[in-house]
């Protein structure tokens, strides 16, 4: 038999499938707003897409294993917020992004923790370190916002390269690297395996427990790197940031195709979900619809895209 | 005019011609036996006609008239009752409840459960079926082979015209068979029509009536038990006539790969030695919880244990089951889908997980190119029957499944391979090729043990046979010496005084 490489149509349908919502949702934009499609506007659209696309992309790796991370929207507040203060102490920007992020990572490590050596299902665990990390950064600010942080760290959030917002270069090399572990890299297989078939990933010799806790830190460094751009963006550290991410970065990898009991999907389709909301988001705001509907329309479509995706299957 | 008629069925799955223009024929009051090899289209054929796949093309017709079944509920109305291969209880619930479910008797006025109507209905449906299991327990706690009662149960209170039975004695002993044939006689007697799925053909020769062959999809025909035998049923099943069953070789054995000192798991196993030497298969029989598995999967380093185990004479800590892969002992697992298939991945994807690192290159990219060909020669080599590397392995047969794991295993190029229940689940063709490949692998120079409930395969096999129970190793015996009433022996007691007793 020939080493033969057949496409399968299934999967690959399966991704179209969002890719042709959100083409849909593009054209029906630019039919009702003439706006949509100004250059300014689409990068405003890709900025606002990227800060929920990497958390999403870190949570694509939790949700693969079969896992799920509530944790990342209190863990971007708490590392945005340390990263803050120590700025405000006068440290160099460059080493308190870095603490910021390495807070973030040791985070999700603690959450991998819990749920490996501690045997706690992933929703308590991570249920519980949203709750702690955003009580610390209450603790941590008193609960007022740290602002004015220097020209040096709003390049991360405001600044552009060759007119290209920095957020939107951010998801663009999160996004390579994720992808190139995930679909290139022996790792990446693992971390499919440990959501496909847990024992049997053990019995092949994959260290199941040590790919929980690599995703779970992935997840804790990306909610860390989206805390550093958002609060470089507004220059301002606030307790509240990113309260309700989690669920706008579950969405976006559901949308994208992926199996919340693991296994299947991957980072594209979690792109193109984090554009659909982000698309939705914008466009709702250009034809002026009050944000109370805007929640119920967001919501619409999320259960009637899921729904699609389960019919096909 | 027959009960039950079935025409022209075809159904195709992804890749597969699963049934292929297939017929079928019951009357009432008659055990009709389908028998095939794994993947020739038996579980699908009667998954049609309970609901659970809808066909391509094709016609049903129940006492004459032409019927339409989408789903399990159609089946059920039109009294087509299935136990499935694959126990569908609700583990937390009762006996009582799992019998009723769905189908409760309730107040008509306060719309309340009469669970005393219940217990005693069920009470009665498994004393029909001879056995004694209080209906109020709940049904994780039973044994496997109480459990399938309970699921016979379950089909008798639905109180169907035809009754499909999907392998159901595989889970049980031999006076448990016994109980439901006579269940099913007394069916039999009421005029239902049966019909019974199974691998075991001494199993169909004394119960059925008439026996239908199906091999690939396709209907080879159909035979009255009384007119026909085995050695007839076996060629139709395999277009082809078994010369050899057990197609033993001798290889001369050489060093000792594996020693085994005072190996102990708190509970599990007690004080095991034993040596295995190159060029050697060695048998571990032993009923069901004689700790066969549990050994294997110590050795593979699943448990914590006590005691030594050297591999060429150098002492192991098997701490996981990498290190064990590391070491050189592969173990292939009894239960295929729930502790060794990725169903929904690819042959490729299978069979390469475990030495995705021989296939790594820079920045731990996967060579794709080098391990398709890999692929590819150990599907030649092993003779695995699929459309392409890319196949998912849930569409493959029983057979060919087991190949991409010993596949996959012999990538690792252990020195050691314990395989466990090898051929479960496996239809006869398929495992002469198991047993060919074993050999193979002997002559390879890779030591083996395997596990077997099947006395016949262990003799037909093996060179050397320890027989465990209750955790322990009762006894040794060399092939030559070796009978089933020895290994029978030695696996009901510590002493045989068993057998003398009687």
């Amino acid at each position: 038999m020939k080493p033969t490489k057949k496409r399968d149509w299934s999967v690959f349908l399966r991704g179209m499938q969002s890719v042709i919502g959100l083409l849909g949702l593009c054209i029906v934009l630019s039919i009702l707003s003439p706006r949509f499609l100004k250059w300014g506007n689409i990068l405003n659209v890709l900025t606002q897409t990227s800060l929920n696309a990497v958390m999403a992309i870190g949570m694509t790796f939790v949700i693969l294993t079969g896992g799920i991370d509530l944790s990342v929207g209190s863990i971007l507040a708490f590392s945005g917020m340390v990263t803050a203060g120590m700025i405000h102490s006068g440290l160099n920007v460059w080493i308190a992004i870095l603490i910021g992020l390495v807070i973030g990572t040791v985070l999700g490590l603690v959450n991998g923790l819990s749920v490996t050596k501690g045997n706690v299902p992933p929703f308590i665990a991570t249920l519980a370190m949203m709750t702690m990390a955003r009580g610390a950064t209450l603790v941590y600010s008193s609960g007022r916002p740290k602002s004015n942080l220097g020209e040096a760290f709003g390049f991360l959030g405001q600044g552009k390269i060759l007119s290209i917002p920095v957020p939107v270069i951010i998801l663009f090399f999160v996004f390579i690297v994720a992808y190139y572990v995930l679909t290139q890299t022996a790792t990446g297989r693992y971390i499919y395996a440990t959501g496909s078939n847990e024992k049997a990933a053990k019995l092949s010799g994959i260290k199941t427990d040590y790919i929980k806790l690599l995703v779970y830190a992935v997840s804790g460094f990306t909610a860390a790197l989206t805390g550093m751009v958002v609060t470089s963006m507004l220059d301002s550290a606030s307790p509240t940031a990113g309260t309700g991410a989690e669920l706008d970065a579950i969405a976006a990898v559901v949308l994208g195709g992926t199996s919340l009991s693991g296994g299947q999907g991957g980072v594209v389709g979690t792109i193109i979900g984090a554009l659909i909301i982000g698309v939705l988001n914008n466009g709702l705001n250009l034809l002026d619809v009050s944000s109370y509907y805007q929640q119920l329309i967001k919501g619409i479509v999320i259960l009637v895209a899921v729904l699609i995706d389960r019919r096909r299957r | 005019m027959p009960l039950l008629e079935m025409k022209g069925i075809c159904k195709q799955f992804p890749g597969v011609m699963a049934l292929d223009d297939v017929c079928l024929t019951l009357d009432s009051g008659e055990v009709l036996a389908l028998l095939g090899e794994n993947g020739a289209g038996k579980s699908t054929l009667v998954k049609i006609l309970s609901g659970v796949y809808t066909m391509d093309k094709g016609q049903i017709k129940i006492n004459g008239d032409i019927v339409d079944i989408r789903n399990v509920w159609d089946a059920m109305k039109l009294g087509i009752g299935i136990i499935h291969q694959e126990l569908n209880l609700i583990p937390d619930l009762t006996v009582y409840e799992n019998i009723f479910l769905g189908r409760e008797k309730r107040n008509s006025v306060t719309k309340r459960i009469d669970k005393s109507y219940l217990k005693q209905e069920s009470k009665k449906l498994l004393n029909r079926l001879g056995v004694d299991i209080d209906v109020e327990r709940i049904v994780k706690t039973l044994s496997v082979a109480e459990q399938q009662m309970v699921e016979i149960a379950k089909v008798l209170s639905m109180d169907c015209r035809i009754i499909i039975m999907d392998e159901p004695t595989d889970a049980l002993t031999t006076d448990e068979v016994q109980n439901l044939f006579k269940v099913i006689r007394a069916l039999k007697c009421e005029g239902k029509g049966i019909i019974l799925i199974s691998h075991k053909i001494e199993e169909i020769m004394e119960i059925a009536d008439r026996v239908e062959v199906l091999r690939d999809g396709k209907y080879i025909g159909t035979k009255v038990v009384a007119e026909t035998n085995t050695d007839e049923l076996i060629k139709m099943m395999v277009g082809r006539e078994l010369k050899e069953k057990f197609p033993k070789i001798k290889v001369p054995v050489s060093d000792v790969v594996l020693e085994v000192r005072n190996l102990s798991v708190p509970g599990l196993l007690h004080d095991i030695s034993f040596e295995l030497r190159k060029g050697e298969v060695l048998g571990i029989a032993g009923l069901v919880g004689a700790g066969r598995t549990e050994l294997a999967k110590t050795l593979f380093g699943v448990y914590k244990y006590s005691g030594d185990v050297f591999v060429e004479g150098k002492k192991l800590k098997l701490t996981s089951t990498s290190a064990a892969i590391e070491a050189g002992i592969v173990y292939l697992t009894e239960d295929r889908k729930e502790e060794g298939l990725f169903l929904d991945k690819s042959v490729s994807y299978n069979m390469t997980l475990a030495t995705l690192k021989v296939f790594t290159g820079l920045l731990g990219k996967v060579d794709t190119r080098k391990e398709a060909q890999t692929v590819s020669d150990y599907v030649q080599r092993l003779r695995i029957k699929t459309p392409s590397i890319s196949q998912t392995v849930e569409n493959l047969s029983g057979g060919n499944q087991q190949k991409v794991l010993v596949g996959k295993w012999l990538m690792t190029q252990p020195k050691i391979m314990i395989l466990d229940e090898p051929t479960r689940g496996i239809d006869v063709g398929a495992k002469v090729e198991i047993y060919n490949l074993i050999n193979e692998l002997k002559k390879n120079g890779i030591a083996i043990i395997m596990i077997s409930s099947e006395l016949p395969e262990i003799l037909g096999i093996c060179d050397r046979i320890l027989v465990m129970h209750e955790g322990r190793i009762t006894g040794c015996l060399e092939d030559n010496e070796a009978t089933q009433e020895k290994i029978m022996r030695y696996a009901i007691s510590t002493g045989g005084m068993y057998f003398e007793a009687n």
